[in-house]
């Protein structure tokens, strides 16, 4: 099978390169040119062709889950959004803590024939912080990573033994920083908007008490963090003072903390009820500097569907999480905008740096890499409409709201899995 | 962020969901109304005929005596249906959701739903959710708001100390878990008091307090000196003794209010409390039951101001 992009502005993060371009794909992986006729032609006049999106917590909810999306939902709405890898986190029902599910997960993603998939494993059974899982075992069975979701492990003996046991094998484990004493009963941001509205707190000291820990369990173990959803601009300043320092840690950040803060709970929004909580404008743009900066090194879409009767609650009774696949790649552009980067600059939030925090080969426009792409149209409005939304979640603080930025096709291994 | 959705297109009251972003002439409006029926309140025919024939249903997520009590009589004043339902007994441990016991409420053609419940913010996802010619009061939520309190509080001020414009108000204790406070406090900014003041332990302040317009103390010594008005807030017995509190004693001892520390106060200080009170933890007797306390007028201002709210909401058409 061979598939020519043609007459593309084509963007490749990794390298830096923008400019006018085709992208000739045989048998599933870029060459540098079309060897004889290909077999299809995509005209990407007037659009970007980039590396398809990789997102690193997006929640498929199987096993377990399937009343608030399945597999298929899910999997459509990534590839509309154009991303063509997704990590899954451990949180389904029971969690990825045996290999038969992680061979399960993948293979019936690997049938559907959209993105890929790859499961990150439970660090603890049952996600309960107590007792490792066979962590060699799960990554036999294709575990990237290994992580408690939005779990805490309680006792720090347990996080650093983890810590130590996963280092040995050389596995990444991706912790959120949540001290989970401070967080206990929270469901915003301890701040101004909390105290008006009368909803327990999460101090933004929850985060950086756990943080302060995580790094120097990283300093004794050696083991290879990568930090998810940052939260708070305290914790900003504490990894980037890690990273100066040379730890082996990498960040991420949910792409909603990048755009929304307290402010947006307006009366109570539970569509903003989400884990981390969104914290002061401070920390919004505190997060959206240290992206630019590159103290935090992805975005993450942090997907979460969730049934429009588990949202219908009063706010703290809400179960939190917003839907995110579709609007990982508009958001991220408004942010890029903001930021003033380049285009290239600001995808690689999405592409070559998830790509090396996975430790795979695609996310770049290379001869020999994954021919793993999304066209897309940059200027054309996206409006967020639950209607539209392929994924089952229909959950969003940004329901009614027009973004730029319109995915026209999707290419997973060579094949369009996606267009419009 | 959306529009207030308490008032409909005109500004009037639609539903009363918090003091908080009502208009300084509205809460003026509120009080002026509730004093001209605290007149039929003492009359030997206590009714008024403004909500004949609507229905009132007191929505209790979440136990109370006093304040649905108050409700139905001002309700009752009004010449409306009254209709009472316990729902944390009912509906809720069958696993009804809170819209579906409006919905279904609703369908029984309810005028004025009177919502109590344990999440702040329950009553705006009511009233985002019920008819266009239904009313929300709030009757408590989370911490939140507790608005009727909050203008019961308001009107007890007033009726003592006629003006609001050179006030000190120290309101004392557990102010982080308070509703009570939240609305009195957003009462007495908009109305231009000039000084109101909290007064508890960093452990019973929330975050970020000042962001709200007040002075915060830790000491009674300091905040009460030359108050004008002290109100007291319950301290619910769960919070004595933990990680907030070492004990009711220790408690009683540092912010309790006693005659010796009401003496700080000014000579003509009123005293208040939203009740239920804790007789020698926060407050003590000789203060509860002394010359300056006015908590007992405080209930029956609060039938007044109830039917003066209920009668703004639904009263008109």
């Amino acid at each position: 099978m061979k598939l020519l992009v043609k007459g593309a502005r084509v963007v490749d993060p990794a390298s830096g390169r923008d400019g006018p371009g085709d992208v000739a794909v045989v048998d599933g992986r870029i060459v540098a040119s079309m060897p004889g006729k290909p077999d299809r032609v995509l005209d990407a006049k007037g659009l970007v062709v980039a590396p398809g999106l990789i997102d690193l917590a997006a929640r498929l909810r199987e096993p377990g889950y399937e009343y608030k999306a399945t597999l298929e939902s899910e999997m459509d709405a990534a590839v509309a959004g154009g991303v063509t890898s997704l990590a899954c986190p451990p949180d389904t029902d029971p969690p990825l803590d045996e290999p038969g599910l992680v061979d399960m997960l993948r293979r019936r993603a690997k049938a559907l024939e959209r993105a890929r998939v790859y499961p990150v494993g439970a660090l603890t059974v049952k996600l309960e912080g107590r007792q490792l899982t066979e962590m060699a075992e799960l990554a036999e069975a294709g575990c990237v990573a290994f992580s408690q979701a939005n779990a805490p492990v309680a006792d720090t003996e347990v996080l650093w033994r983890a810590l130590q046991y996963a280092a040995t094998f050389g596995f990444p484990v991706w912790l959120r920083a949540e001290d989970p004493w401070l967080a206990k009963g929270g469901v915003a941001h301890d701040g101004d908007v909390a105290t008006r509205l009368g909803l327990a707190g999460i101090p933004a000291f929850a985060e950086t008490v756990a943080l302060a820990t995580l790094l120097e369990l990283v300093r004794a173990t050696g083991a290879r963090v990568h930090v998810c959803r940052l939260s708070s601009a305290a914790g900003v300043a504490l990894l980037r003072r890690a990273r100066h320092d040379g730890l082996p840690v990498t960040c991420d950040v949910g792409v909603h903390h990048v755009h929304l803060s307290e402010m947006d709970l307006g009366f109570f929004d539970a569509q903003c009820r989400l884990q981390p909580p969104l914290r002061s404008a401070r920390d919004r743009d505190a997060l959206a500097a240290g992206l630019a900066d590159g103290t935090i090194d992805c975005i993450v879409s942090d997907h979460t569907p969730v049934d429009e009767d588990a949202k219908l609650l009063p706010f703290a009774e809400a179960e939190p999480g917003a839907t995110g696949l579709e609007l990982l790649l508009p958001l991220t552009l408004k942010w890029g905008v903001q930021a003033k980067l380049t285009l290239a600059q600001t995808l690689a939030r999405v592409t070559s740096a998830p790509a090396g925090v996975l430790g795979v080969d695609s996310g770049r426009i290379a001869p020999g890499a994954p021919a793993d792409l999304v066209m897309f149209d940059p200027q054309a409005p996206f409006r967020v409409d639950a209607r539209a939304l392929r994924s089952q979640g229909k959950n969003s603080p940004f329901l009614g709201l027009q973004l730029a930025g319109r995915v026209r096709a999707t290419v997973v291994a060579g094949k369009v899995v996606y267009e419009t | 962020m959306p529009r207030n959705p308490q008032l409909n297109a005109s500004g009037e009251l639609q539903h009363l969901l918090s003091i908080e972003g009502l208009p300084r002439e509205l809460l003026i409006k509120i009080l002026d109304t509730a004093e001209s029926f605290a007149g039929v309140t003492e009359r030997d025919i206590k009714k008024v005929p403004l909500l004949r024939g609507k229905s009132v249903f007191n929505l209790f997520f979440e136990g109370s005596t006093r304040t649905r009590t108050t409700f139905e009589i001002a309700a009752k004043r009004l010449s409306a249906d009254v209709i009472n339902l316990n729902v944390a007994a009912s509906s809720t441990a069958k696993g009804e959701s809170l819209l579906d016991t409006v919905a279904n409420l609703s369908a029984m053609q309810a005028d004025i739903f009177v919502v109590r419940h344990g999440s702040s913010g329950a009553p705006y996802l009511v009233a985002q959710h019920v008819k266009p010619h239904e009313h929300v009061i709030n009757a408590g939520d989370g911490r939140h708001a507790h608005p009727t309190q909050g203008l019961l509080d308001l009107y007890t001020i007033r009726h003592y100390k006629k003006d609001f414009s050179g006030l000190a108000v120290a309101i004392v204790g557990d102010v982080l878990h308070s509703r009570v406070a939240r609305s009195l406090i957003h009462g007495l900014t908009t109305l231009g008091v000039p000084e109101v003041r909290v007064i508890g332990p960093q452990t019973l302040i929330p975050a970020g307090a000042q962001g709200l317009g007040v002075r915060v103390y830790h000491s009674m010594r300091e905040g009460l000196k030359d108050a004008d008005v002290v109100v007291m807030l319950r301290l619910q017995n769960e919070r004595m003794s933990g990680a907030l509190l070492p004990s009711a004693q220790e408690f009683n001892k540092h912010y309790g209010l006693t005659a010796e520390k009401l003496a700080l106060a000014r000579p003509d200080a009123i005293v208040m409390h939203p009740g239920p009170m804790n007789r020698g933890v926060e407050i003590d007797s000789s203060v509860a039951d002394g010359p300056h306390s006015v908590i007992l007028p405080q209930v029956t201002f609060g039938i007044a101001v109830r039917m003066a709210v209920m009668s703004m909401v639904a009263g008109g058409g």
